[in-house]
């Protein structure tokens, strides 16, 4: 690269890509740092990444165009910067196979700096085991053309985990297994996605291996303590990644899930160049302005955080991946109507195998669709519209009850995290994100999740006991979470607001101790003798492709547009008035909000747009049949006092 | 700082002409006040000055130097020094504007120059730093200010000649520290901390922003000081871009490598690090604040702490990291930092008092334009209204009162005549059944100020409420952190669930609510704070639902003492109203299906609504015109009129107080600098329809205002008398018995009146005969005294 610069060939670089993935099925191409170690990618490859911002550090100059300056000879060469983190200076000669070093002139007048923008990405928390899995399985067709990629495959295959000491002579091993899957790739694929019980065989020893290879190098003498990644969820795992972004870095915000494609950086220098600074910052006080602690969160060592120079980024609607990724495309277009058309048996086997799941009620299992499918649409001025938190009441106490009900929830929505509810966590988990100023960073917390992330609350491990003060902000983080959707993160001078749209489902014994907005008692029908093997056998009992079904239903319902006909709304303004004259102490606003949010997702739920008559006597149905069952748990419980 | 005061002038742009340096007689003035080297314009380059002339270098230079006899500028630039040097001079003694008013201008005459009177002011105190407004400059003299923003390395110490020149010429006798430094502040350039990049690098910049670290004192070397081991000879080596060039061979014996550097011979400034985060206002949703590294320098080292907010200019350096020999690639990044030239804190003068001037936002002339245009339409009060919370529905006058809360009373201040100062913002109460969108409403409105805060009563505590004290765990130093109420300081402290609240942290709020002040006497601070808040509180009935049978007070179980402070209390209740419920309907329909682009046509922009409040609040100060004075005044007499017939009185001086905000408020909302009668009826309407809902005695159905001001009714109390004297003619009916039964005279009392009496009024009556010495209740018995 040594001619004049000129905007024009950065716009070219992103429209080649943009024009080259579009091409058949070329994102699945393209390795993926969640599913592929950083070990086994080639440096300055391109790659991409599924991934939500964590946090996002200053804006950063660097050396858009620089100069070097052969010192024998006095050449000078412009070089670009672009797309990198090292500034090189070798160059390499043809003729002597010689590297000449070169220096930089940082007072040449070509000199350009330019700007760009780092975020601190992680994969999206709490994504389900599923979302992993297929989207990995969807890319394993990359292993006819990329060798280094299929000696992982065939590696993990294998079930040897090589951790960093991976050898061709494996590569060579697995050689006849490469040939098969040559042959039948999309096969295999299917083969794949259809048992549901072998995937785990291919991918379990590949997450091993991550695990295995973060810890090698977090006891590497390079950082004695251990770097904390900062994920949002405990017991996370998957790479932590620092993406450069180049372009429209202000449309991107904390907490938005990304796909990026760009370009690997995990050159050793990095971290070099650290160690040479930490060493001469006791010298030079230009450079000791960021502390030791910023040192190690902002520029930590590439094999652990690598870089990706972005190309392209595109905001997620959502992760799952049988789902094409943009639903306004033609192609997409037809894969959405296709699947309206058959919408009413999935509803109705989801239905079943949800009250399977809730011990036969159907109530419940009916709110609790609704409840899967509701999203935050619009904000009015500070009131969160679409929001709808349920509170499964009348679980049973320490039962492994509602662990298999979070169970079935993962297995179904894209990403999920169950929070127990116990003194302790409260206590002495960090929920609320807060910035650490001696880092520079922002420190994670629990309820620092992506859009469309369902968080099961259960407070059915609550036991009597003391709050401190964490635990006391934790429980109004998540009560203010819950009601404005929305998460205060403390920036220990002041405190800012951060939006956020998370399904938030409460089970408890008796009514939550936290706002909802609107409570099933739930009404067992059956008692399982044994709730473990029933709970097991449900999920075991049904089909890998209706389960994907499952998930296409649930993913998909969400992104609809709905309204509401003028003829409609008379009937329900009528409807309303006449309920207020019958009953004004029981029916109040709150209620028709509930009950229209309810009419709502029943119309989304069976694939209509738009609310008619009898889905709105529906939705009082349900609702008349919800409080009937409040009301009468009320009397039982006033009976036993 | 370690500098020697005797130190010889090595430096290149050495202030004053050469000719006199030579000489160098050891007198005052020029020649005998040391130079003092400025780390914070960085390491003085020796500026190279080439003329346009000459050939070759001619193409690098910019020149829009005019004069073609100036033909000398600094390479690079486009600065004349000569030319540069004396149109500051002309500027200094020349500039006058009477109009620009500044909170630092305290004894300045400002029809004379300013700056000169500056000048004199640092004979008289001996601070040698000029602060010197670019904004004035800029009005003075367009180019010189550009060149200043551009080339401030190299346009400041030509300041400094100047100014050094001026000074030493008029005042030849005065001694200072050293020579005066010019600090300019408030460049125009950049505002914001976000709008920085790669084109600001190397020019003066203004940006403001929250102070979240400071570093240690660092000791910058400025001087090396070298020493030959072998001949002794000594030489002084400059600081050059952060490095020193150490002589490899001695100058004076030609040995190579024998030059030692010697520490306490070199020359060292102090240096702290700073860190500046964005202010909060300036962030756009959704994004972590960006923050800059600042150093300052010298004198400027430990004047800011941790969570002041702060303007600073200074300028903007990016330094590439260190090229290592032994690495040949480097880091392609550069590291940025401001060098810190100036200081302006704008939080310390809010807890001061005085202005508010500092904090004004900046309005485009457009949008002043359009705000003006807005406020002349007939409908603006309503307007403005509707645009409030438009997700809430109906309670239109409580949206009224909260529109003039927003834009408060006009401030007076009376602390000459020895009353301090009277309370220009309005208080309100909302008291209603729970789930009336009480907490949306204080939601909406701490969204909507920049000042906002809101707490529940539920989880604060007095502490967190008012200012506590914190010891820093770095410094070990005692800092005093403020609370909600004085972080709204000029803005609204939305509370929630008022009545949650414990009776101590209540308390605080009553110095808060009427003199507006916090006094905090805690680990040996003692001190007053301002706390010019407006109060929006909540509060839920004691019993889950509103009865209608009970007074406010009965109702919430506030103290009297506290509610009487509130300028306008409203009921929000639940009505029970078909075509009301119709309405209710329709609205909470189309919230369900509307999308957001449509809503939003619908209703005022909260920003538009935001710049409304806030420059009404800045700018329209309404003072009462005759009429409206009259006006007041028979409408406080009318009020007076209504108690009286029934013998009891039915206003406070209090409540007139409360008519006069709001009637300023309600011109500020006109943008009208008079209170007309107008404002003075929509004052009382407001207050008469709050004091309908909140002062009604539920018994007689009339409006009382001693429900709130005493906590009971008239017609109550006068009942709590009547029954005490009933008890009295009981007991005494019963003959000459020393002691009775409680039980029993319990049962007389109500078998003899009409009424039914409860154990509470009964207790009530009987400690009212206490009061008397009439008789004392020891448990169960009643003794007669």
């Amino acid at each position: 690269a040594q001619n004049v610069p000129n905007s024009d060939w950065e716009k070219k670089v992103t429209e080649y890509f943009k024009e080259k993935l579009k091409e058949n099925n070329a994102t699945n191409w393209v390795p993926s740092l969640n599913d592929v170690p950083v070990h086994y990618l080639k440096p300055n490859s391109l790659v991409k990444f599924r991934c939500m911002v964590q946090d996002m550090f200053d804006p950063e100059f660097y050396m858009g165009v620089y100069e070097t300056v052969d010192p024998n000879t006095n050449a000078r060469v412009l070089h670009f910067g672009k797309y990198r983190d090292v500034a090189e200076c070798g160059n390499f000669s043809w003729y002597s196979s010689l590297i000449f070093l070169q220096e930089i002139d940082l007072n040449s007048s070509q000199t350009v700096t330019s700007e760009r923008q780092t975020f601190y990405c992680v994969p999206v928390p709490g994504e389900s085991a599923w979302v992993k899995e297929i989207s990995f399985l969807t890319e394993l067709v990359l292993f006819v053309l990329n060798p280094q990629f299929y000696a992982y495959i065939s590696a993990s295959q294998a079930r040897v985990s090589p951790s960093t000491s991976y050898t061709p002579s494996r590569h060579k091993r697995s050689y006849e297994e490469d040939e098969d899957m040559d042959l039948h790739p999309s096969k295999q694929k299917e083969q794949h996605i259809g048992s549901g019980g072998d995937i785990h065989g291919c991918v379990e020893p590949k997450r091993l291996e991550t695990e295995a290879s973060a810890g090698h190098h977090l006891i590497s003498p390079n950082c004695s303590p251990p770097l904390d990644l900062n994920f949002p969820l405990p017991g996370e795992k998957g790479p932590a990644c620092l993406v450069k972004v180049y372009e429209s870095w202000d449309s991107f915000k904390v907490n938005d899930v990304l796909e990026v494609y760009g370009i690997l950086s995990v050159d050793p220098v990095l971290s070099i160049v650290n160690n040479e600074e930490r060493d001469s910052s006791a010298l030079d006080p230009m450079e000791c302005m960021d502390t030791a602690e910023e040192q190690r969160v902002h520029s930590p060592p590439a094999s652990l955080v690598p870089r990706i120079h972005v190309i392209l980024a595109q905001k997620l609607q959502h992760i799952n991946p049988l789902l094409p990724a943009c639903l306004n495309e033609e192609e997409s277009k037809t894969f959405v109507s296709n699947f309206m058309s058959e919408l009413s048996p999935v509803r109705a086997e989801l239905l079943g195998f949800l009250t399977h799941a809730l011990l036969g009620d159907s109530l419940a299992a009916e709110y609790l669709i609704l409840h899967l499918i509701s999203t935050v649409y619009a904000r009015r001025d500070v009131l969160p519209l679409g929001k709808f938190t349920v509170n499964l009441s009348g679980c049973p106490r320490n039962s492994i009850f509602t662990e298999h009900i979070y169970r079935i929830i993962q297995q179904l929505v894209p990403a999920s995290y169950r929070l127990q509810m116990t003194i302790e966590n409260m206590n002495h988990s960090r929920f609320i994100p807060h910035k650490d100023y001696a880092a520079n960073r922002l420190v994670s917390g629990v309820l620092q999740l992506a859009s469309n992330t369902s968080l099961v609350v259960d407070e059915t491990q609550l036991e009597q006991g003391q709050l401190d003060t964490t635990g006391v902000h934790n429980v109004t983080a998540l009560g203010n979470l819950i009601t404005w959707q929305k998460v205060d993160y403390d920036f220990s001078y002041h405190q800012m607001e951060f939006p956020c749209n998370i399904n938030v489902l409460i089970t408890s014994e008796g009514r939550s101790l936290l706002p909802s907005d609107c409570q099933v008692h739930l009404q067992p029908q059956i008692i399982p003798p044994n709730m473990e093997e029933y709970m097991n056998s449900l999920l075991t009992a049904v089909l890998p492709s209706v389960l994907n079904k499952f998930r296409i239903y649930l993913s998909l319902l969400r992104l609809l547009d709905y309204s509401i006909s003028d003829e409609v709304t008379k009937a329900v303004e009528e409807d309303f008035v006449e309920m207020r004259k019958n009953d004004p102490e029981s029916i109040t606003a709150d209620d028709l909000h509930r009950t229209l949010l309810v009419a709502r997702f029943l119309s989304l739920s069976a694939g209509q747009t738009t609310l008619s008559r009898e889905r709105w006597l529906r939705a009082k149905q349900l609702e008349a049949l919800r409080k009937a069952r409040l009301q009468q748990q009320k009397c039982v419980n006033g009976n036993e006092l | 700082t370690a500098i020697p005061l005797d130190f010889d002038i090595s430096s290149p742009l050495t202030y004053g002409t050469p000719s006199s340096r030579v000489e160098g007689t050891p007198r005052s003035g020029v020649r005998g006040t040391p130079v003092r080297q400025r780390p914070d314009l960085g390491s003085v380059r020796k500026a190279r000055q080439v003329d346009l002339h000459s050939d070759g270098l001619a193409e690098d230079v910019v020149a829009t130097e005019q004069s073609l006899g100036q033909k000398l500028v600094i390479w690079g630039t486009d600065v004349n020094v000569a030319s540069c040097k004396e149109k500051f001079q002309r500027f200094l003694q020349r500039f006058i504007d009477p109009l620009a008013k500044e909170d630092e201008d305290i004894g300045l005459d400002l029809n004379e120059p300013r700056y000169m009177q500056r000048l004199e002011e640092i004979n008289v105190v001996g601070e040698p730093f000029l602060n010197v407004n670019c904004d004035h400059l800029r009005s003075f003299d367009e180019n010189l200010y550009r060149q200043l923003i551009c080339y401030p390395q190299e346009v400041i110490p030509t300041f400094d000649m100047a100014a050094n020149e001026i000074f030493f010429d008029r005042y030849p006798d005065s001694i200072l520290e050293h020579q005066i430094q010019v600090r300019p502040y408030n460049a125009l350039k950049t505002r914001n901390m976000r709008s920085l990049n790669p084109e600001d690098i190397d020019q003066l910049i203004t940006i403001s922003g929250m102070v979240i670290r400071s570093s240690q004192l660092i000791p910058e070397m400025q001087e090396a000081f070298f020493k030959c081991q072998v001949c002794s000879f000594t030489t002084r080596v400059e600081i050059d871009r952060g490095r020193i060039a150490e002589p490899s061979v001695c100058k004076n014996c030609n040995t190579t490598h024998s030059m030692a550097l010697i520490h306490n011979r070199s020359m060292f400034s102090d240096k702290q690090m700073i860190k500046l985060q964005e202010s909060p206002e300036d962030m756009p949703a959704g994004q972590t604040p960006h923050t800059v590294v600042l150093f300052a320098h010298n004198d400027l080292v430990d004047k800011v702490q941790p969570g002041d907010r702060v303007n600073v200019t200074g300028i903007y350096r990016a330094v590439p990291i260190r090229v290592n020999p032994r690495v040949s690639n480097v880091k392609s990044v550069y590291k940025t930092h401001i060098d810190v030239i100036h200081y302006r804190k704008t939080d310390a003068k809010r807890l001061h008092g005085v202005d508010e001037e500092t904090e004004q936002k900046i309005f485009t002339e457009e949008r002043v334009e359009m705000l003006k245009e807005l406020s002349k339409k007939p409908d603006i009060y309503e307007r403005l209204s509707s645009a409030l919370a438009p997700s809430i529905y109906e309670h239109e006058d409580i949206k009224k009162g909260i529109l003039l809360q927003l834009f408060g009373g006009s401030r007076k201040d009376f602390t000459h005549t020895g009353r301090g100062n009277f309370r220009a913002e309005i208080n309100i109460l909302l008291c209603g059944d729970p789930g009336t969108s009480k907490s949306q409403l204080l939601q909406y409105v701490y969204n909507l100020v920049p000042r906002g805060q809101y707490t529940s009563g539920k989880g604060s505590s007095a502490v967190g409420l008012t200012a506590y004290v914190m010891k820093d765990p770095e410094t070990r130093q005692l800092v005093l952190q403020t609370g909600a109420l004085v972080l709204s300081d000029n803005g609204i402290c939305c509370i929630d669930e008022f009545d949650k609240m414990n009776e101590s942290t209540r308390s605080v709020l009553h110095e808060v609510m009427e003199q507006q002040t916090l006094s905090i006497a805690k680990a040996g601070i003692i001190c007053q704070l301002n706390a010019r808040t407006s109060i929006l509180a909540a509060a839920n009935p004691i019993e889950s639902q509103w009865n209608p049978r009970k007074t406010t007070i009965e109702n919430i179980q506030l103290p009297h003492t506290l509610l009487s402070r509130f300028d306008l209390i409203f009921l929000m209740l639940d009505p029970r109203d078909e075509a009301y419920d119709r309405r209710l309907a329709r609205h909470l329909v189309s919230l369900y299906y509307q999308s957001e682009e449509k809503m939003e046509e619908e209703y005022m922009d909260m920003a538009v609504l935001r710049d409304y409040i806030a420059y009404a609040r800045s700018y329209v100060n309404p003072r009462l015109s005759e009429e409206a004075s009259q006006a007041l005044i028979e409408a406080y007499v009318d009020m007076r009129k209504i108690g009286s017939g029934r013998g009891m009185v039915s206003a406070y001086p209090r409540q007139l107080e409360s008519l006069i905000r709001l009637a300023e408020a309600h011109a500020k909302v006109r943008f009208s600098e008079k209170v007309e009668t107008t404002d003075v009826e929509e004052a009382k309407r407001l207050h008469r329809e709050a004091l309908k809902q909140s002062a009604t005695d539920p018994r007689t159905g009339i409006v009382d205002i001693s429900i709130l001001t005493t906590g009971m009714s008239t017609t109550a109390r006068k009942r709590k008398e009547e029954l005490a004297q009933a008890l009295r003619k009981l007991i005494q009916s019963k003959g000459k018995t020393p002691a009775l039964k409680y039980q029993q005279l319990f049962d007389d009392l109500r078998a003899q009146s009409d009424t039914a009496v409860t154990k509470e009024m009964f207790e009530e009556a009987l400690r009212a005969l206490a009061d008397e010495d009439f008789l004392t209740v020891t448990g169960k018995t009643v003794r007669l005294l």
